[in-house]
């Protein structure tokens, strides 16, 4: 990436503007069209998802509910009904084959403003502001489980971004919009990649459900790298990038880091096609 | 040289990793705390007007099992439920209905119930006239017109449960001196906490109020055994019979009533 360029411009001028935003584009319209389905019941009569992220009936009949709040749920003592538990497990096993931060990059409605605010960062190459350690979620994980457990009620959701804006935009926002606002602040002025790569608990949780999963993005060609950096200026866990395109006494080329969302942004800013989806082994 | 130079190296690398742990940790037990005691407040301080939906499991239980997803708002033909937003006074996501606004029409198929993932609203809950969401009282007895010795008995024809959860009983209209009394009253064994009463009482402000259970019942102190009841379960009277003492009349020397003459 030169001075006069941004990530993505040497792309766009080689493979053309809509292979280099291809999953960018997908990714939209994925996680559009999930708040589309739960918004279809309420505004058209037309029920396919009832109710929202946290637990849902799909066409009336098939259960899905969220893993993070059955087990805030579980650490409470209480044993949610059959039901939530099929649920759970449904979508716990889909994340654990598909990559469990899929959930973050396809599906979070929070990715969307998280990522337009590092959009704007680099495009006005703002500096990082205060950095914290990546490992601040799983302490929140366990902060969340610790304090759901001492106060007996699900702590997390009275304040979970995530839910609060899907559950807001499905049943009535009130003044729920003012916190996923005051995310997107915090990741713009404050700290880059702040929220979703450092302290959300909900997607550190994905990423640990979701260490074996089966679909991961792989550094093929890595051989063609041209060390640019455009992937590593878009990824939101740049850390996830180098033991599978530099790794050397054999690593790679798979990308094998947790935290990897699986958002395929570096398969469309590489000008020289290095990453593509794939399966781990 | 450089040996000691590696060791310098690596003690003040891992003096900067626990440093920046104990960084984290506080920052996030900090946070922690805020949000515990916010939480906690939240699981007390439902405001009195605002009811669960049937079957709901008491208060602290259900805000552990209730994971907010609105299925049983959906499911209420009624549109009686709704979600608390995050500026309500009711802890976030969590579905209640106001009786005023919107009573629970008790639908005898239970769609909140049956809808909901977690047992929350309890599935055993099989009979909705079993539901306990509160409990009516009648709040205001200066301004219900029944006690002014108006006939309304509005929200006792309205009631679910007409002549069992509320009952009209005649007393002796002391103003008129001419007239009957009927004043509601209401029985909480079967008492339903539908807040039907509540939402059909003609006042401006209603004088008969739904409330929860916990704030609308008083507590016999435990020691306390109703002797009538006793004496049903036992079968006989608990004390033995009274001591009946011989009635002694007054020996009268003079006749009780004299002989009078004008």
């Amino acid at each position: 990436m030169s001075k006069d360029t941004y990530a993505g411009t040497l792309a766009a001028a080689k493979k053309g503007w809509l292979s280099a935003h291809r999953y960018l584009l997908l990714r939209r319209a994925s996680q559009l069209s999930m708040l589309a389905l739960f918004l279809c019941g309420p505004l058209t009569g037309l029920w396919i998802f009832k109710g929202n992220l946290a637990a849902s009936r799909f066409l009336d009949t098939i259960p899905l509910s969220d893993p993070f709040i059955l087990l805030q749920s579980l650490a409470t003592g209480t044993i949610a009904g059959s039901t939530a538990l099929l649920g759970g497990a449904l979508i716990a096993t889909f994340y654990l084959l598909s990559g469990g931060r899929v959930y973050c990059a396809w599906v979070c409605p929070v990715n969307i403003l998280t990522d337009c605010a590092a959009w704007l960062r680099l495009r006005f190459r703002l500096r990082e502001g205060i950095s914290l350690n990546r490992n601040t979620r799983y302490w929140m994980i366990a902060m969340v489980l610790a304090v759901t457990a001492l106060t007996g009620s699900l702590a997390w959701e009275l304040i979970n971004p995530v839910t609060m804006l899907h559950r807001g935009l499905v049943f009535g926002l009130g003044l729920a919009w003012t916190i996923p606002l005051g995310i997107f602040a915090f990741d713009l002025l404050v700290s880059k990649r702040g929220w979703c790569g450092h302290l959300c608990p909900v997607g550190a949780f994905y990423s640990l459900l979701g260490r074996f999963s089966l679909l991961r993005v792989r550094a093929e060609r890595r051989e063609h790298c041209s060390n640019c950096l455009d992937c590593y200026a878009v990824c939101p866990e740049p850390q996830v990038i180098s033991p599978a395109l530099k790794g050397e006494n054999g690593r790679g080329p798979v990308i094998t880091g947790a935290n990897c969302t699986n958002c395929g942004r570096c398969i469309d800013i590489c000008a020289e096609r290095v990453f593509s989806f794939g399966r781990r082994f | 040289m450089t040996e000691t130079k590696y060791h310098d190296g690596q003690s003040s690398e891992r003096r900067k990793f626990l440093l920046e742990t104990a960084r984290t940790a506080c920052g996030v037990a900090l946070f922690g705390l805020g949000l515990g005691l916010y939480g906690n407040k939240q699981a007390v301080a439902r405001p009195v007007y605002t009811m669960r939906p049937p079957g709901a499991l008491p208060d602290k239980k259900f805000l552990a099992a209730c994971i907010r997803c609105g299925q049983c708002v959906r499911a209420c033909p009624y549109k009686t439920l709704r979600l608390a937003k995050p500026e309500e006074e009711v802890a976030t996501g969590t579905p209640y209905f106001s009786a005023r606004q919107i009573p629970c029409e008790l639908c005898e198929k239970r769609p909140c119930i049956r809808a909901c993932p977690t047992g929350a609203l309890d599935p055993l809950l099989t009979d909705i006239y079993k539901a306990r969401m509160g409990l009516a009282v009648l709040i205001d007895r200066e301004n219900c017109l029944n006690f002014l010795g108006l006939r309304c008995d509005v929200c006792y024809r309205n009631c679910p449960l007409i002549d069992k959860a509320i009952t009209l009983n005649p007393l002796h209209n002391q103003r008129s001196g001419k007239h009957t009394l009927f004043l509601p009253e209401v029985h909480s064994k079967h008492c339903t906490g539908c807040g039907k009463c509540e939402k059909s009482c003609v006042l401006e402000k209603a004088a008969i109020k739904v409330v929860p259970l916990a704030l609308a019942q008083g507590e016999l102190g435990h020691h306390y055994r109703l002797g009538w009841e006793e004496k049903t379960k036992a079968g006989k009277s608990l004390i033995p019979e009274q001591l009946d003492l011989p009635d002694r009349m007054p020996e009268f020397t003079t006749p009780i009533t004299p002989e009078w003459k004008p």
